[in-house]
């Protein structure tokens, strides 16, 4: 064991650690600009936003240094320990946490606020790992049902806080792990994989053609921060902010939109359309490769993993990630309801910052440990 | 071995799989990509326009405000059409012209538009004026050429159907203040919103407010509406019933008439509110549509003070309805007993000073039921010097004095219960024996407010029950259409047994029998009660002739009357406090029994809307 440690340590970084690294950096640098550029205009009083998001990229970065470091097999060990704090944590929240705009999400710790419904999803994406790493997958109890049992109370926690968005991309987390390990059929698999795809732009035609009290009755119902209908005031100015950008954008603090304060969150959901506004579909483009090339990398990794904890590990990673970005950019560019998801990488929010960098801390360990041998 | 090659044939299928996952998230990316270049560069103008021009105008769409009800579902406030004037600022071409103008049109004054236009951070739509009237929208209407960037849209305006009754329960509404809106509280509320200012109004607000919706509307460049973009309705309030009895609230300001003062009922077992009248009162109707500078000015000065409520607000000494503290206070502590007999000849002699009884001749030989029930001071004098000022104001605490009863109106105050530390600590001085008799009758320092006295009163009725006066009944979600009952508060119970309660009851019971107040003798029901008079702090007349008969009932003392009944099985609690009427037991004793008489037949009425 610890010859293997030495072998993996002494190893520098090669061009694909580099790459990914890069990648990650470059998308945390649009995001902080974005955020300086919304919140530098308006007079904000105490330590400016965008030098908070700062310091939650260097809190985050060592969280990533650790999540590398240890082997992750020995994390998958301790993984139901942690998902079980998580769930504790989660249960505090209901019992205990800060209220704000009719939600339940937050613990008050110091001076800072904990939203452990991001916290939790590294330990769901450990435990799937774990699980399938040590259980034969034959018979649909044990490849869906005790992993279905595992995922629901954390669903249902984060679901009555309530915080639709954070939950489905828990259920989604799960269902893609799922669809990896228990396709039975490629075919099959291809049609799920298809409908789960498509079921943002599915739903926002369902949900295109209910009447508008409808869709306030639902989502009053399942979410009373959101903007009901996804096609009011923020859904309208997000739009408005990203088409206005057109091809070049409008330059750093050259959004009119996001300066005078008509598209509402520009730090945190709707950065996205921020970042559009200004940089236009040039930039958008540039940043959506980014993404890409991000989940690529991470899908390679996943590939190449040694076991099946390591390839679930970094599935799952990517399907956090990849959850987020495509909901997030389909809400604000109006594909989907406003349901308040943020932006990986790029939203303000120490939170996800925090637990997006271990995330992807554990795909470069999973990557490094590749090659040595059980 | 067998088992690590599955593993290894597994994995290869897993990963395998791998490449769906991708094709996948490549597709999504894709899709998202066309999405961007349908808004950025396929419709790109056609936004930049909507940007650039900033045509779109968003009209806040006023929810309408929860109703309130009394707890027998009597409507008690709700809302009416009314027309507001708005100037939506990205509309006006010349803002001094439409300043000058728009006076001539409405009765607003200029400087008033100007106020509130020049307001920093002012983006959109200003209110500028709330309930114009029909003939002052004619007007505007037939001037809009003029009058560029002027709205006018019909919204909900607060209306109060009883007009003055209950009025500082119900409290009044009005526009969001400057300070407000720079209150953290209300940060997510815009100008021009109107949220309770007053009464229950302002305390239950975050159930009355609603939510507001919002309209996106295109525009010309005129800034005339071309099509509607977006709606989001705006949200209802939530109704409440309050635990007011509509009737007995009326008949409680009806027999204060046009004195001053103030009358609470209470439900003694639960604090539920059933009257709480003030008088003078104020029309909430007035206030609320959008008072002017100068009518408000001339409200907050009127010498009888309307806008106080007394109820909760007034500070009086007990007088001899202290008497009650008294008795529970030299009973617990063994000081007398019940049965023991003291000789009142009149006067009180004690060191240079001698304290006389209310009655000249003395009322000789007195027990404590003869003490209560003729407010014998020398028994009560006596008593008070033995006891010293610490017990009687750890009683006078017990019974929920010099403390607010955290009833939920603002501004509720305290009154005091003195003692020797307070004095040393807000006067510099130390607490003189002789002070300690005044306070025995309820005079000196010692002040209280009429709901702490129908407090009192109720933990006597229930043998030592302390119930918090409560107003919220029960709410009706506007979102789920629920009714929620308020749980009912805590209740906490003195260490006082129900032996001494039995002694003092049996005082209030001899009071009204053969005692102060025979004259709240009911054939009805039986009735418990004490009198006392609040002494006025004299004030010095001003030398106007005209005035001076009012200046002379300015001197006169206040009346006080608490009761509860029925004696066996008490249904209800009451303090009366009418200012600058004398006696209790002639000014305010009748107004409790006719009260007590009206609740007792209610009793019997079935009502209407039972919650």
């Amino acid at each position: 064991m610890s010859l293997m440690n030495d072998n993996v340590n002494r190893r520098g970084l090669d061009t694909f650690d580099w790459c990914f690294l890069g990648v990650i950096i470059a998308i945390i640098s649009a995001g902080i600009l974005s955020i300086y550029s919304v919140t530098n205009s308006q007079a904000t009083s105490g330590f400016p936003i965008y030098l908070k998001q700062t310091i939650w990229m260097v809190v985050g970065s060592l969280a990533f240094l650790v999540a590398a470091g240890i082997d992750y097999h020995k994390l998958a060990r301790l993984s139901y320990l942690l998902y079980g704090i998580g769930l504790i944590l989660l249960i505090i929240v209901l019992v205990s946490g800060k209220t704000s705009r009719g939600s339940q999400r937050w613990i008050p710790l110091g001076p800072f606020v904990v939203q452990p419904s991001e916290f939790i999803k590294v330990p769901l994406i450990l435990t799937l790992a774990a699980y399938y790493g040590a259980t034969s997958r034959e018979g649909w109890v044990r490849r869906l049902f005790v992993p279905g049992l595992i995922v629901l109370p954390g669903f249902l926690l984060i679901l009555k806080q309530p915080d639709l968005g954070s939950s489905l991309g828990f259920l989604a987390i799960f269902l893609v792990v799922v669809l990896t390990v228990g396709m039975k059929s490629k075919a099959f698999g291809f049609v799920i994989l298809a409908a789960l795809m498509l079921f943002p732009f599915a739903w926002g035609g369902v949900w295109g053609s209910l009447h508008g009290y409808q869709q306030d009755r639902i989502l009053s119902f399942v979410d009373p921060t959101s903007d009901p209908g996804g096609k009011g005031y923020h859904g309208l100015q997000s739009r408005i902010a990203i088409g206005s950008g057109q091809l070049l954008g409008k330059g750093l603090h050259g959004g009119t939109q996001t300066q005078f304060k008509f598209l509402p969150e520009g730090h945190t959901d709707f950065v996205f359309a921020v970042f559009a506004e200004e940089w236009g579909f040039i930039g958008s483009v540039i940043l959506l490769s980014l993404y890409i090339i991000l989940f690529l990398m991470g899908l390679e990794i996943a590939f190449k993993a040694k076991d099946m904890v390591g390839v679930l590990l970094a599935v799952g990673v990517v399907a956090m990630i990849a959850f987020g970005v495509v909901v997030n950019i389909a809400m604000t560019s109006g594909l989907a309801p406003v349901v308040g998801i943020p932006l990986p990488l790029m939203s303000y929010g120490g939170s996800a910052m925090v637990v997006n960098l271990t995330a992807l801390g554990l795909l470069l360990n999973v990557k490094r440990r590749r090659l040595s041998l059980l | 071995m067998l088992d690590t090659s599955r593993q290894v044939n597994e994995l290869a299928d897993i990963q395998n799989r791998l490449i769906f996952v991708k094709v996948g998230f490549l597709m999504l990316l894709v899709l998202l990509g066309l999405r961007l270049w349908q808004l950025q560069v396929r419709d790109g103008a056609y936004y930049q326009d909507l940007a650039r021009d900033n045509r779109t105008r968003s009209i806040v769409l006023e929810p309408a405000r929860g109703l309130l009800y009394d707890r027998n579902g009597e409507l008690l406030a709700n809302n009416i059409p009314s027309f507001q004037l708005y100037i939506s600022l990205e509309d006006v071409q010349d803002r001094e012209a439409l300043i000058t103008r728009l006076p001539h049109y409405v009765d607003i004054d200029r400087q008033e538009i100007s106020d509130k236009l020049s307001k920093k951070g002012r983006r959109g739509r200003v209110k500028i004026k709330a309930g114009i009237t029909l003939k002052e929208v004619a007007i505007i209407e037939s001037h809009r050429l003029e009058l560029p960037g002027v709205v006018i849209q019909p919204e909900y305006q607060r209306h109060y159907p009883l007009e003055t009754f209950a009025s500082h329960v119900l409290g009044y509404v009005g526009e969001i203040s400057e300070s407000q809106l720079k209150d953290p509280e209300f940060s997510d509320l815009q100008q021009g919103r109107i949220i309770g200012q007053y009464g229950v109004e302002k305390t239950y607000d975050e159930y009355l407010l609603g939510e507001t919706g919002e309209e996106v509307i295109e525009v010309d460049a005129l800034g005339y509406p071309k099509r509607s973009l977006s709606v989001r309705r705006p949200l209802a309030g939530d109704d409440l019933y309050l635990t007011l009895d509509i009737r007995l609230q009326r008949l409680a300001e009806d027999l204060l008439g046009e004195e001053a003062g103030a009358i609470v009922a209470l439900d003694p077992w639960n604090g539920d509110v059933l009257a709480l009248a003030s008088k003078p009162g104020f029309n909430p109707n007035d206030v609320s549509g959008g008072i002017s500078a100068k009518d408000w000015q001339r409200f907050l000065q009127d010498s009888r003070h309307p806008l106080t409520n007394r109820a909760i607000q007034g500070q009086y000494p007990p007088g001899s309805v202290f008497k009650i503290v008294m008795a529970a206070a030299l009973l617990e502590t063994q000081t007398l007993s019940a049965q023991e007999s003291i000789p009142c000849h009149g006067t009180f002699p004690f060191g240079k000073r001698v304290f006389r009884d209310w009655k000249a001749g003395g009322h000789g030989q007195v027990d404590l039921t003869k003490a209560i029930a003729e407010s014998c001071d020398v028994y009560f004098y006596k008593a008070g010097n033995q006891l010293g000022i610490e017990p009687i104001s750890t009683y006078a605490r017990q019974f929920g004095l010099g403390e607010k009863t955290g009833i939920a109106l603002p501004s509720e105050r305290s009154g005091l219960v003195p003692s020797s530390e307070w004095k040393r600590r807000v006067k510099g001085e130390p607490w003189y024996p002789g002070e300690t008799i005044s306070i025995s009758i309820g005079q000196g320092f010692l002040t209280v407010t009429p709901i702490q006295m129908a407090k009192m009163v109720s933990i006597v009725a229930t043998n030592g029950r302390v119930v918090q006066p409560r107003l919220f009944k029960a709410s009706r979600l506007r979102r789920t259409g629920n009714l929620k009952e308020e749980p009912e508060p805590p209740i906490q119970q003195l260490a006082i047994p129900p032996k001494t309660f039995a002694h003092i009851k049996e005082g209030l019971a001899a009071v009204v029998t053969e005692g102060t107040a025979q004259r709240a003798k009911s054939d009805l029901v039986s009735i418990a009660g004490k009198t006392g008079t609040a002494q006025v702090v004299a004030l010095k007349p001003d030398g106007d002739k005209d005035k001076n008969k009012e200046l002379q009932k300015e001197f006169r003392d206040h009346a006080w009357f608490v009761a509860f009944a029925p004696l066996e099985h008490p249904k209800i609690a009451v303090a009366v406090l009418v200012e600058h009427m004398g006696h209790g037991g002639s000014a305010s004793a009748p107004l409790a029994k006719t009260l007590i008489e009206a609740y007792m037949s209610f009793q019997n009425t079935p009502q209407k809307n039972p919650l």
